[in-house]
């Protein structure tokens, strides 16, 4: 039997009578790339926090590297690392100072700690700048020393809670370098949430949780493999002919997606140009693509991960505004 | 050992975001000095010498430097909750350090500030007139230290209980300045109204105060100086006791309390 580095046994976190994560269980392997895919509020962060020892599970229990995160908590936060959805950095000191001091709280020999130091800012391109305060920082640059603090005491497992939320695309990639080349080197294992489903395409594999409950456990390729078919969306004159039209001569049973007609078919290639030859209403555009991550999710969960993050948005501006309002 | 090192970083953080704080250092001091120089130099004239050789300038004096090291140690708590509002809080959550050995770094963080400033106004001591000797001074850094911890700890522990820096601000107020008001910072606390006698007794900041000023100023039993609890003559060591009861007890509860927060 492999020798976990994570084990989740029904695990269950309320708060009051709200059940934020209910009942899950799950394994995750040395070295590997954990991915937690959900909408806003569907329980990831609570998890984390529970593996972290920021909260204490309701029932149920979970050890991480043999350690359990209820009773040794103090081995359990040496062996890890973590970024924060929301920077945790002390914005006025300097980036140095800021390692300095995770180094003393983190028990790093003085003998080791300012070459460790050294290294870590090197790898996050964030040297040049150590003497500056953080508060200089764009927030790239403070997601890289985040990054650079999470591992500065050779973590066991690497958490990240959203690590690229709210950055550009060259930063989101560059992040991701950093990530899987850390992996290659030294082995460690990374819990990682998300909600963009091109990063947890990167993940060895993927829990795919919605309201608390662990819905799905496998591969990307595996989870893409429930989907199976390949996906057809099309705009025409009149929506509702044409899926009856489909109904009627090929047995599928398409869905409205906003304005246009999804619908999935095993060998798209081959169908898309019988359907659209033989489809007696006019036709205006149409696509065919791979299933993707979304596909998967709407699968399981009938809907899609977006349309609740409108919604959270929503309330995130209201959140933002109110904290706004309190300054 | 651990936790001994959790507690000097904790501690040394703090010292060093004073130092970078400048505007702070000096805010923490300007604000005793107007007291000081303001309302001693307008009331001393008036009032004449609230005992022979000391006149009201003087009788504050001691007050002043109490009150400087009360207020700036329960910066500790808004430490607290500042780093809790910008996110650092939950770094030093997750670090591999007990929470007890986090609430006393920061206690220890804002007394050692407190210290500091208190020495500042002390050193003001010609200026008013009072003379000081070595080992008056030796004295005094233990009881502003005594004073400092204990009010530092309190801070981390309405810390521990009130999460928003908006909250935590105005029960700091309504907190802090009855605590120094009626401190007996500004006036003998002896011929008060019965009434608040009683509220002055039962202030912990009373017997934080007095001390300083019997080693200042004098601590006969008939001195102006001297508190009566329930008819027993306070002396220095008595103030002493209750202050040092008082600290242990909000220390331990700081530390309880900061363990037993999500």
């Amino acid at each position: 039997m492999q020798d976990y580095v994570i084990r989740v046994e029904n695990l269950l976190k309320k708060f009051g009578e709200v059940v934020a994560i209910n009942d899950i269980s799950f394994n995750v392997a040395p070295g590997e790339v954990f991915g937690f895919l959900g909408p806003n509020g569907a329980g990831k962060t609570t998890t984390i926090n529970i593996l972290c020892t920021l909260a204490k599970p309701t029932s149920g229990h979970a050890t991480l590297n043999g350690f359990d995160v209820v009773r040794q908590q103090s081995q359990v936060r040496q062996s890890i690392g973590l970024v924060f959805q929301d920077p945790s950095l002390d914005e006025r000191l300097s980036g140095l100072q800021n390692l300095r001091f995770h180094a003393m709280v983190y028990n790093i020999p003085a003998a080791v700690r300012e070459t460790r130091i050294k290294e870590m800012l090197t790898m996050v391109e964030l040297w040049d700048k150590r003497n500056s305060q953080v508060r200089t920082y764009s927030g790239g640059m403070k997601r890289r020393l985040e990054i650079a603090r999470g591992l500065l005491h050779y973590p066991v497992v690497l958490f990240l809670d959203e690590p690229t939320l709210g950055l550009d695309p060259q930063t989101r990639s560059r992040i991701w370098e950093y990530i899987l080349g850390l992996r290659e080197q030294r082995g460690t294992t990374i819990f990682l949430t998300t909600h963009y489903m091109d990063e947890a395409e990167k993940a060895d594999r993927i829990a795919v949780i919605d309201y608390g409950n662990l819905i799905a456990i496998d591969t990307p390729q595996g989870l893409k493999g429930m989907v199976g078919k390949d996906v057809i969306s099309a705009r025409t004159d009149d929506d509702d002919r044409a899926a009856e039209e489909l109904r009627l001569r090929y047995g599928i049973e398409p869905r409205h997606d906003g304005d246009e007609l999804t619908f999935e078919v095993t060998g798209g290639d081959e169908f898309l140009p019988v359907f659209i030859r033989e489809l007696g209403v006019k036709i205006h555009s149409v696509r065919l693509r791979r299933p993707t991550l979304d596909d998967v999710f709407l699968k399981l969960t009938g809907r899609e991960i977006r349309e609740k993050e409108a919604g959270d948005i929503f309330k995130a501006m209201v959140r933002e505004h109110g904290r706004r309002m309190r300054r | 050992m651990r936790n001994l090192r959790g507690i000097y970083t904790i501690w040394y953080r703090d010292i060093l975001r004073f130092w970078h704080d400048k505007m702070r250092m000096a805010g923490a001091i300007v604000f005793p000095l107007l007291f000081l120089f303001v309302f001693g130099a307008g009331l001393s004239a008036r009032m004449g010498f609230i005992e022979p050789g000391v006149d009201f300038a003087q009788f504050m004096f001691p007050g002043i430097i109490g009150m400087t090291v009360l207020m700036s140690s329960f910066m500790a708590g808004v430490s607290v909750v500042w780093d809790r509002e910008l996110g650092f809080l939950k770094e030093v959550l997750v670090a591999p350090v007990s929470r007890a050995a986090v609430a006393m770094g920061k206690t220890l963080g804002a007394a050692t500030v407190a210290l500091f400033q208190g020495i500042i106004i002390l050193a003001l001591a010609p200026v008013i007139g009072v003379p000081v000797s070595v080992w008056m001074v030796a004295a005094l850094l233990l009881l502003m230290f005594l004073l400092s911890v204990s009010m530092g700890s309190l801070g981390v522990l309405l810390a521990t209980r009130i999460r928003s820096m908006e909250a935590f601000q105005v029960v700091m107020q309504m907190l802090m300045f009855p605590m120094v008001f009626l401190s007996g910072v500004f006036f003998p606390l002896q011929g008060l109204p019965g009434w608040l006698s009683v509220i002055v007794k039962v202030n912990p900041a009373t017997y934080g105060i007095a001390p300083i000023r019997q080693v200042m100023l004098g601590s006969s039993p008939d001195s102006p100086f001297t508190i009566n609890v329930l008819g027993h003559p306070m002396s220095t060591w008595d103030n002493i006791a209750v202050l040092a009861v008082f600290g242990i007890a909000i220390v331990l509860l700081a530390m309880w309390s900061f363990s037993h927060q999500e």
